[in-house]
């Protein structure tokens, strides 16, 4: 099977024990990426958590937390698929066959919010004196 | 082989060509484009517990309980809010990047590299687990939460928590099985017989699945 990416040869050695490439199989197969990508794309990983960590332990508040929340799981959401399922990599047909259905909850979250909203006005309006 | 990479055309042209000739679809192994459709069979899943909570959230009339001192540690006398549940974070997205090395040395036909890596994600996840057992047992034991009501504010909280979270839990307990499984296998050379290492990245796809499925959590459930 055809090398995608980069060559294994170009791996470049990093100071992490689990690190280190190993003896290279005579028939590599799949992508081959340098383990450095994995090892940045873990550290953002840890970032981007702490950022979201950060946001609850200074207590910020209204409309500048859930930007903060939604985009930094956001990041990381995107980080996981694109790098770590490799999705950056596969064809355009099955990215639009996996990433556009979910777009169709969007609807759902959207008449949910409103249904929830009705409810909420119905139960102070009937039964909260 | 299934397929040549080189000659299949790029972008939408691409997509055309894909779907419309006479030929498969998806230029992957079937095992890995199975995965993907039940991923996104899950996704769905998770999607609906996670818009019921939102709807049952904005309609209750009782204040819902606040997860930052609900989840709270105590550590030599200092009180941190979300503790545990940021070290589980942490622990997860590790056994991410642990999951995600094994996927490139089994590419590179690493049996022995690949299974130790897999084996430290198993290992992970049974940890992640047992903090969540102990997240459990702290809310039902010491705080009182139910499914149908707790102390601390709106009844629907216990509900969606447990459900969430249950649902999680259960997921990453079967993944802690299934890794173990192909771990196993690869150690005992099953996969160099069988020419192939795609269970490897096949098994890697649910992992991310499921740190993927706690980003959402984290985010909604907890710091909301």
């Amino acid at each position: 099977m055809a090398v995608r990416q980069h060559d294994i040869e170009t791996d470049v050695p990093v100071d992490h024990s689990s690190a280190h490439a190993a003896g290279h199989g005579a028939h590599a197969e799949g992508q081959q990426h340098p383990i450095k990508l994995y090892l940045w794309i873990w550290l953002l990983l840890f970032v981007f958590s702490a950022f979201s960590y950060m946001v609850d332990y200074f207590q910020l508040q209204g409309a500048l937390r859930w930007t903060l929340i939604i985009v930094f799981m956001l990041i990381k959401a995107s980080f996981i698929v694109a790098i770590f399922m490799h999705m950056a990599w596969e064809r355009l047909a099955l990215k639009l066959a996996i990433l556009v259905p979910p777009l169709a909850l969007l609807i759902l979250i959207a008449l949910m919010a409103i249904e929830g909203d009705y409810t909420f006005l119905t139960r102070l309006a009937s039964f909260v004196k | 082989m299934s397929h040549e990479p080189a000659t299949l055309e790029p972008g939408f042209r691409g997509v055309t060509a894909d779907w419309s000739a006479d030929k498969q679809a998806f230029p992957v192994p079937w095992g890995k484009a199975m995965m993907w459709i039940f991923l996104l069979s899950d996704t769905f899943i998770f999607s609906c517990f996670l818009t019921s909570y939102m709807n049952v959230r904005m309609s209750t009339t009782d204040p819902w309980p606040n997860t930052a001192e609900v989840f709270a540690l105590t550590v030599g006398g200092h009180h941190i809010p979300l503790l545990l549940i940021a070290i589980m974070t942490m622990v997860l997205i590790t056994s991410s990047g642990t999951m995600a090395m094994a996927v490139n040395f089994g590419y590179r036909r690493d049996r022995k590299r690949t299974a130790q890596l897999m084996f430290a994600t198993a290992a992970l996840g049974l940890c992640f687990v047992g903090m969540q057992a102990f997240e459990w047992t702290k809310l039902i034991v010491d705080e009182g939460v139910r499914p149908w009501g707790n102390p601390l504010g709106a009844a629907q909280f216990g509900s969606s928590f447990f459900m969430i979270t249950g649902f999680h839990g259960l997921h990453v307990t079967g993944g802690v099985i299934y890794l173990t499984v192909v771990a196993w296998r690869v150690l005992s050379g099953f996969y160099d017989r069988k020419g192939t290492y795609e269970t490897v990245e096949v098994a890697g796809l649910y992992w991310h699945f499921v740190d993927l499925v706690w980003v959402f959590i984290f985010a909604f459930f907890y710091l909301w």
